[in-house]
C-alpha cells in the first residue's frame, strides 16, 4: 500500500510539470500546443542519452533546452509562417519523431544498466530513505511551480498573460504578441521536456513511444485539479491544481492497476473520455439551459 | 504633426466585392488639434484610423508623424506614441487580469527596460492616484478582475490606459457609442479633461453631430473614402447640426445616410 502511494506521489510530481506546461500554453496563452507528446520524448531521449555517457545533470539541462527549442519551432511556424497553431504543433511533433530517433542513435529505445542518474546520485546522499525519489521529484515540481508563479507576475509574465487574454490590447500596449507567443511556448516546452528528462532517468530508459497521449493526460490532470481545488479562481490555485490533479490521477491509476476493476489498457480511453467531457462541460450546460428554457416557453404557451 | 499624404486603400481589389475604403485622402493634423470626424455609413472613418494605428497598411500614399515616415511600422511599435480607443469597451482591456495588472501593462509604454521586474509599491500608488481622478471608485478595486466591471468603467479604464503615458496622438473610434447615455456623458467629460490637461493631439470619430461640433477645434465629414467637408475656426463656431446636414447635402448632392446619426438626433 505504501508503495502504491509512493509511486502515485512520485509520478504525480513528475507529470505535474506537463500540466504546468499546458497551463501556460493552453490556459494562459490560449494555444493548444500539440508539440507536447514529441517534446516529452525529446526530453527523455536527451536526458537518458547523456546519462549513458555519465552526465545526468547536464542531460537534464540539455533536455530542458532541447524542449524549449522544439517549442520555439512551433511558435515560429505559427507567428512567422502563418500556420494555424494546432497544425504547427502537429508538424513539429511529426518532425520530432525523427529527431528523437536520431538522439537515441536511431534505435527505438535505450536503457541504462549501471549508469548513474540524478536519482542514484541523490540516493547515495542518504536523504529521505525510501522516499528519496519522491523528494527529488517533488523538489523539481515545487521549484517549477514557484518559478512560474513568480514569473507570471513580472512584467514579461503579465505581457504573456495578456497575449492570451486580449491580443488587441497587447499590441496597443507596445508589446509584440508574436514575441510573447515565442517566449511562452519556449517556457512551456522546457517544462514538458524536463518532465520527460526526469521520467527517463527514473525508469532508466527512453522509448520512442513514451510520449503518446501525454498531452491528453496532462490536460485531464489539469482539469481534474482545477475541479478539485477551484483552480480557475486565482493563479496560485491554478498552479497548485496542476500538482493536485496529477496526484489524484496517479492515485486512481494505481488503484485500477492494483484492484484490476478495469483492464489497465482501458485507461487511455477513459482519460480521453474524461478530457472530452470536461472540456465540453460548459458548452453542454449552456445547451441544456437553452433547451429547458425553450421547453418552459412551450409549456406556458 | 501628422501628415496623411494621398492615402488609398482598396479592399478585395479585382473582385466583385471591390470596395474603395479610402480614396486618395490627404490631411494635415497640427500639434494640439482635436479633430472630430463624422461620416455616412462605410465612409472610411474606421479604415482611416486603422491606417494611422498600423492595423492596416495603405495601398498607396504615406503617413508622416513628426517628420518620420511610419507607413510600414507595425501597430505594436506605433502604440508607443499613438493611443487608441474602440467602440467596444471589451477590446481595450484584458478581462481575466486585475485593474492594477492592466494598468501595469499600459505603463510598459513608458519604456520600462526590465522584463523580470514586478509591479512596485510606488507603481501601485501612482496607479491608485490616476484611478482616483476618474472619480469612479476604481482606486479601491485594484485587485478586481477587469471582466467584472461595467462597460462604462471598462471604457474609463481603457481611456486611462491609453493616456497614462501621454501619447503624441490619441485616436477615439466612437468610444462612447456602445455606452448608455449617462456613462457616455461621463466618458466624454473625462476624455475632454484628459486631452486638454496633457495638450494631446486627438482624432475622434463620432455619430453624434452635436458632439462633433461641441468638442474639439475642427470637424471633418467623410463620404465614400473622401473628406468632403473640413470645418474650423470662426466658420465652425457659428454652425449648428442642421447646417452641417445641409452643407453635406449641398457638397455631395446626396442625403447624409448614417442610420445611427439619424436615430440619435
Amino acid at each position: 500500500m505504501l508503495y502504491i502511494l509512493q509511486t502515485a506521489l512520485q509520478l504525480g510530481c513528475i507529470y505535474s510539470l506537463v500540466s504546468l506546461a499546458l497551463l501556460l500554453s493552453y490556459r494562459i496563452l490560449d494555444i493548444a500546443d500539440l508539440t507536447t507528446d514529441g517534446c516529452f520524448v525529446l526530453g527523455m531521449a536527451v536526458s537518458v542519452s547523456f546519462c549513458a555517457m555519465g552526465h545526468p545533470f547536464a542531460g537534464l539541462i540539455l533536455a530542458v533546452l532541447a524542449g524549449g527549442c522544439a517549442g520555439l519551432v512551433t511558435a515560429f511556424l505559427q507567428t512567422h509562417m502563418g500556420i494555424p497553431s494546432i497544425i504547427a504543433g502537429i508538424i513539429t511533433n511529426t518532425g520530432l519523431y525523427t529527431v528523437n530517433l536520431a538522439v537515441m542513435g536511431f534505435s527505438s529505445s535505450i536503457s541504462l544498466l549501471k549508469s548513474e542518474t540524478v536519482f542514484t546520485k541523490f540516493r547515495a546522499l542518504g536523504i529521505g530513505g525510501s522516499w528519496y525519489s519522491i523528494i527529488l521529484a517533488a523538489f523539481a515540481s515545487l521549484l517549477c511551480m514557484a518559478v512560474l508563479r513568480w514569473f507570471l507576475e513580472t512584467r514579461l509574465g503579465l505581457s504573456i498573460r495578456a497575449t492570451g487574454d486580449n491580443p488587441d490590447m497587447v499590441s496597443a500596449s507596445s508589446i509584440d504578441p508574436r514575441r510573447m507567443i515565442m517566449i511562452g511556448l519556449f517556457l512551456s516546452n522546457c517544462m514538458t521536456a524536463l518532465a520527460g528528462g526526469i521520467a527517463g532517468q527514473l525508469q532508466k530508459s527512453a522509448d520512442i513511444n513514451a510520449g503518446t497521449g501525454i498531452v491528453v493526460v496532462g490536460l485531464a490532470c489539469l482539469i481534474i485539479g482545477e475541479t478539485a481545488v477551484g483552480g480557475r479562481k486565482s493563479l496560485s490555485r491554478n498552479i497548485i491544481a496542476c500538482l493536485a490533479g496529477n496526484i489524484i490521477y496517479r492515485m486512481i491509476y494505481a488503484v485500477i492497476l492494483q484492484t484490476r476493476i478495469l483492464p489497465i489498457e482501458c485507461l487511455k480511453l477513459m482519460t480521453a473520455v474524461i478530457v472530452a467531457l470536461a472540456i465540453s462541460a460548459p458548452y453542454l450546460q449552456a445547451q441544456r439551459q437553452l433547451k429547458q428554457k425553450a421547453r418552459r416557453r412551450a409549456s406556458n404557451a | 504633426m501628422l501628415e496623411i499624404r494621398n492615402v488609398t486603400k482598396i479592399f478585395n481589389a479585382g473582385t466583385v466585392n471591390e470596395k474603395t475604403a479610402l480614396d486618395h485622402i490627404s490631411l494635415r493634423v497640427e500639434d494640439g488639434d482635436f479633430i472630430t470626424i463624422v461620416g455616412s455609413n462605410g465612409a472610411g472613418k474606421s479604415t482611416l484610423f486603422q491606417m494611422i494605428s498600423g492595423v492596416q497598411i495603405p495601398d498607396e500614399g504615406n503617413l508622416i508623424l513628426d517628420g518620420k515616415d511610419i507607413t510600414f511600422d507595425p501597430d505594436y511599435m506605433r502604440s508607443t506614441y499613438i493611443g487608441r480607443l474602440f467602440q467596444d469597451p471589451l477590446k481595450g482591456t484584458a478581462p481575466h487580469m486585475t485593474i492594477g495588472e492592466n494598468l501595469a501593462l499600459a505603463w510598459l509604454r513608458a519604456g520600462n527596460p526590465k522584463p523580470f521586474s514586478r509591479i512596485s509599491r510606488k507603481d501601485r500608488e501612482f496607479f491608485r492616484e490616476r484611478l482616483r481622478q476618474l472619480g469612479m471608485g476604481l482606486e479601491d478595486r485594484m485587485d478586481t478582475p477587469v471582466g467584472t466591471l461595467s462597460g462604462g468603467q471598462r471604457q474609463a479604464l481603457t481611456l486611462l490606459m491609453a493616456t497614462i503615458v501621454p501619447p503624441k496622438l490619441l485616436l477615439l473610434d466612437e468610444h462612447t457609442a456602445a455606452l448608455d447615455p449617462s456613462a457616455a456623458a461621463v466618458i466624454m467629460d473625462l476624455t475632454e479633461r484628459i486631452v486638454s490637461e496633457h495638450r494631446m493631439t486627438c482624432l475622434m470619430v463620432t455619430h453624434n453631430l452635436h458632439q462633433a461640433l461641441a468638442a474639439g477645434n475642427r470637424t471633418l465629414m467623410m463620404k465614400d473614402g473622401r473628406i468632403v467637408l473640413d470645418l474650423k475656426g470662426e466658420e465652425r463656431k457659428a454652425l449648428g447640426t442642421e447646417d452641417l446636414l445641409r452643407m453635406f447635402r449641398e457638397g455631395t448632392g446626396t442625403e447624409f445616410d448614417n442610420d445611427r446619426i439619424l436615430l440619435s438626433e
